[in-house]
């Protein structure tokens, strides 16, 4: 048994953004962060990990830079990871992407009892596509949206959250699960962790490595194998400034009433 | 499992072969998710500036009830697909009977509510259709004028460019957009808006936020005159990998933040004394005959449940009056609110970005400012 | 020659720079306001590996080294001070003198405790009439068949009631002096073990700072610290160590204070816009940041020195009278830039000013540092 966990580097956008004059994101001058949703995958992992003492992998699919990432993730824990990165995977959506990451599982090799987690959704493109899409591409199951895990034997019993309440689902590994923040508490990198994690293997999958598999061909990777294309990409307008009120004392609170009512909003 | 589609000659990329507008249609429990009204609200529109048929794509157990009323929203028909393994939603028997059906039935746009399960599902059929899936949209548009007014509107992209919209570089080839779904939302929590096009794949799929599209008025003769089609399910046990232990409603009534007219929402303000801080939101939200909302701090900090959370990652909302107390008002979070019809925000940081998008503005402590604010409500209230 | 920390010294920094934002920070002010010590913090860094990060893998630790355990200090001390002192005090007073001068068989029973087995160490050096001049100590220990009898008290011994192992100093032989000094380990279980009053203090109220007596105290012979006699030179020996933790302390202390009035002053207007642009502000801040660059060269390079196994006794001295000397500089006039806000409780500043003072004291006053560096410029 193995646990597989997909994860992704991603802009912090928390603070500023920072955008070119031609609307697209200008990703070099912000900082990077593990995706937060991520960060509970690998968590999860790491909890199956400290009960059976299975091995844990990372898996991103990015530019080399994502290498520290990727130490930060076995600085937490995972025994290894695999760094899927190459020239002919840049502009891929995330049909493309889902196919290359299926690629790159399916070399790895997935066998009976292994489970694949997953972050709910990225940052930068909130889509929530891959995991479902590298679910499909390798003919395994999915359970999206889990907030408890628990894995019995070869099956995984997951609540799974909707908007409105929760199934509890019961699924057969190997599978693939999409985690999210109520979930778990991630872990801290620890400092026995930091320590060893130049010595914990990384491997580089790019498409030299990747071109046998099936799932890999000029057309279903990249720009060509991407189904989707943007169209345009803009930046909304600035709401006009409203304005400030004086002071906030009793007065102007009964100033704003009045304007409220006077607008109808009351 | 088995993912095999029906129809073995089935190929997204046979573009003419496409023909129609299909909308998803959520039930759960035999209650049909309020989403859905909007997609065959926003569907209906879609369909006329083509000029082709608007289908609602029905999946359950003794669903058929619920036709009607989609035929109210503006569905031409409803394909119906009614199988006692459809009764609870699993991805693995829904995504089998909807590849199934659109591999045979070919519609050339399918639209999805981006609820969790359309957005397990979404996703998961698009690579089983090998076609391109734009999730979480707030805006679509067929039309390329409605979409050229669309853009004025709504972007910063000068009138120029806007105008000279008409072909997309494709694999180095001009594609002609005219009759493309284009499908447009935000990334980067909403600082930043893409419009999205699947040009040599269909059908077009897209994942539609609920909340954003609005509902069109109900039409009765509409109603009466829905078409239904069956079709006919082939679904066994051995399809799914998956089973539904149950199916558990939350036992506290979620807050409807997103049909609200009047949300309250705290921020990191509250810090000092957050029960304080919660409880006078409540009564402001009270006074207003609103809901309590909250930034993304205030649902991380474990003060409010993540049902309460307006923004990016929680829910969008557009009431008529939006409190905002002690939220200096990140991008996220206005990613969820700013489209409120009227803004107030209370903070303590003159600086707050919350003040940038705010209709009126009030520069003080949260703690101090809201009960006053709550007293003349009140009065003003009264006074009418 | 490269002065940038190696990748894992910076991933430590970034380890803990979270570990300080979410889990430290939000508990500060309380854990000052209500003089707690911040028990669930500590756990956590025993078991991230902070507390005892010098152990060896061999005795429960994970085998770092003085620069790790400095920069742990540092950024603890950004946000609390407090945490800072009760890690400083544990990793350098009380595992690093059992390390250095234990027996194979002192370290495989009391490094694993200090580590694993999650007990807080801490150090009896100074007396009521024994500060800085340590060969005034009274305190006694006397051989009695197979254990030592100990009398006597210390006082403002940081981790003082929370501790459980004890690196204890007491005159085997008070006509010798300094030369009479014998250190010994110190379990509060011992029978004659007690913990006194709990000070009172300025700052650093996290910390829980206590006296502790010995009355007919029994201590196991096998408990003898290095041979009878040397407990002095161990104490100095330790306390060289020490001062890089302090040095430390003060430095995340001063850096803790700039970035708070960093970030206050570009939100502050006067006269029409923010603070920051004045240029008396940017110089201040300035200042701060040149004092921060050089406290940081001058702790990590004695950290580095003694990893190195190289003399480090000036380097360390200089560097904890540096920082805190700075420490106390920056965080007075970071508060003056908060103006009155600055002197409430609503922002940080006033404590951390108070914390502040404690660093030209403890672990040899700057008095003290003074005669270390001059002892060792050849006067």
């Amino acid at each position: 048994m193995k646990i597989l966990v997909c994860v992704k580097q991603v802009p912090d956008t928390s603070g500023k953004i920072a955008v070119n004059p031609d609307g697209t994101l200008n990703r070099a001058s912000m900082q990077t962060i593990i995706n937060p949703d991520d960060m509970n995958a690998v968590e999860a992992a790491l909890k199956l990990k400290d009960e059976t003492g299975c091995p844990v992998y990372a898996v991103t699919m990015g530019p080399p830079p994502a290498e520290s990432m990727l130490r930060e993730l076995m600085a937490m824990g995972c025994d290894g990871s695999y760094l899927v990165s190459g020239r002919e995977f840049g502009g891929s959506d995330t049909y493309a992407t889902s196919q290359i990451l299926a690629a790159a599982l399916d070399t790895i090799g997935i066998e009976e009892d292994d489970i694949l987690f997953c972050g709910r959704q990225a940052i930068d493109g909130d889509t929530a596509q891959v995991g479902p899409q590298i679910a499909e591409k390798l003919h395994i199951p999915q359970v999206t949206y889990a907030a408890d895990i628990h894995k019995d034997g070869n099956t995984v019993t997951v609540r799974r959250m909707l908007e409105d309440g929760y199934m509890t689902i019961k699924v057969k590994t190997p599978c693939l699960i999409t985690c999210i923040k109520e979930l778990n508490t991630p872990r801290y990198m620890s400092v026995a962790g930091i320590f060893g994690a130049w010595q914990r293997p990384m491997t580089v999958l790019d498409y030299e490595a990747l071109k046998d598999n099936a799932l890999i061909d000029k057309s279903t990777i990249g720009l060509s194998g991407s189904p989707t294309n943007i169209l345009t990409s803009f930046t909304p307008p600035q709401k006009g400034a409203g304005r400030m009120l004086e002071g906030n004392n009793m007065a102007t609170c009964e100033k704003l009433a009045s304007i409220l009512a006077e607008k109808h909003y009351l | 499992m088995n993912m095999i589609l029906s129809n073995p000659d089935y190929d997204s990329t046979n573009l003419e072969e496409f023909k129609n507008i299909w909308v998803f249609c959520e039930q759960r429990g035999g209650q049909m998710m309020p989403t859905t009204y909007e997609l065959i609200s926003e569907g209906r529109k879609l369909a006329d500036q083509l000029g082709v048929k608007l289908c609602g794509l029905l999946l359950g157990e003794n669903v058929d009830g619920l036709a009607k009323d989609l035929g109210g929203y503006g569905a031409d028909e409803v394909i119906l697909c009614e199988h006692p393994l459809l009764k609870t939603y699993t991805t693995d028997a829904y995504a089998k009977v909807i590849c199934d059906t659109i591999s045979w039935m070919k519609p050339e746009v399918f639209l999805i509510g981006a609820t969790n399960i359309g957005r397990d599902l979404g996703p998961r059929c698009a690579a089983r259709l090998h076609t391109g899936l734009c999730a979480d949209c707030t805006h679509l548009d067929i039309d390329l004028d409605l979409y050229k007014a669309f853009l004025h509107e709504a972007s910063t992209l000068p009138a120029e460019r806007i105008d000279g919209l008409g072909t997309a570089k494709v694999l180095g080839k001009d594609h002609d957009i005219s009759r493309d779904l284009k499908m447009t939302r935000p990334a980067f929590g909403g600082n930043l808006m893409a419009s999205i096009i699947c040009p040599r794949f269909r059908p077009a799929m897209a994942t539609v936020r609920p909340g954003v599209l609005k509902k069109a008025a109900y039409d009765e003769a509409k109603a009466k005159a829905i078409s239904v089609t069956r079709f006919s399910v082939e679904l066994s046990e051995d399809d799914l990998a998956t089973e539904v232990l149950e199916v558990v409603k939350a036992a506290k009534k979620l807050v409807d933040l997103v049909g609200a007219d009047y949300v309250v929402s705290v921020g990191r303000g509250i810090s000092t004394d957050v029960e304080g801080g919660i409880k006078l939101a409540e009564e402001l939200a009270d006074v207003l005959g609103g809901v309590v909302g909250g930034s993304r701090v205030a649902i991380d900090s474990g003060w409010l449940t993540s049902d309460h959370q307006v923004g990016q990652t929680g829910k969008t909302v557009h009431p008529k009056v939006y409190v905002a107390l002690g939220i200096s008002g990140s991008i996220q979070h206005q990613a969820g609110m700013k489209e409120s019809e009227c803004i107030v925000a209370v903070n303590k940081n003159e600086g707050a970005p919350i003040f940038d998008i705010a209709d009126y503005g009030i520069c003080g402590d949260l703690f101090k400012v809201t009960p006053m604010l709550i007293e003349a409500v009140k009065a003003a209230k009264a006074a009418k | 020659m490269d002065f940038n920390l190696s990748r894992e010294y910076q991933l430590l920094r970034k380890m803990m720079a979270e570990f300080t934002e979410n889990e430290v920070k939000p508990i500060a002010a309380e854990t000052d306001r209500t003089c707690t010590y911040p028990k669930e913090n500590i756990d956590k860094l025993f078991e991230l590996g902070v507390m005892g990060i010098c152990v060896p893998k061999e005795y429960g630790g994970v085998g770092a080294d003085p620069l790790a355990s400095a920069i742990c200090i540092e950024e603890l001390s950004k946000q609390c001070a407090s945490t800072g002192d009760i890690v400083a005090t544990h990793n350098g007073l009380c595992c690093d003198p059992i390390l250095m001068h234990g027996t194979d068989e002192q370290k495989a029973k009391y490094l694993p405790m200090l580590t694993t087995g999650r007990k807080v160490g801490a150090f009896c050096l100074t007396e009521p009439n024994a500060g800085s001049d340590a060969s005034k100590g009274t305190t006694e220990a006397k051989l009695e068949g197979d254990h030592y009898v100990l009398n006597g008290s210390k006082v403002f011994i940081t981790n003082g009631y929370v501790a459980e192992v004890f690196v204890v100093f007491a005159m085997t032989d008070k006509s010798k002096g300094t030369r009479g000094i014998s250190a010994f380990i110190v379990e509060s279980s011992f029978p004659g073990f007690s913990v006194g009053k709990h000070e009172q203090k300025m700052g650093l109220h996290g910390s829980p700072t206590a006296e502790i007596v010995f009355q007919d105290c029994i201590v196991p012979k096998e408990n003898l610290l290095g041979q009878e006699g040397k407990g002095f030179k161990i104490a100095m020996q330790t306390l060289d160590g020490g001062r890089i933790g302090i040095a430390a302390q003060a430095l995340g202390i001063a850096e803790g204070a700039m970035d708070e009035a960093k970030a206050y002053v570009k939100t502050r207007e006067q006269f029409g816009r923010p603070i920051s642009k004045f240029q008396n502000t940017q110089f201040v801040l300035a200042d701060m940041e040149m004092g921060n660059e050089a406290g940081r060269l001058l702790t990590y390079q004695a950290a580095a020195r003694k990893a190195a196994g190289q003399p480090y006794t000036k380097e360390a001295a200089i560097a904890k009278l540096w920082c805190s000397e700075h420490a106390m500089k920056t965080t007075t006039k970071a508060l003056q830039m908060f103006g009155g806000y600055g002197y409430t409780q609503d922002y940080p500043m006033e404590r951390m000013m108070r914390d502040a003072k404690i660093t030209e004291i403890y672990e040899g006053t700057s008095e003290i540092q003074r005669v270390v560096i001059s002892n060792n410029i050849g006067l």
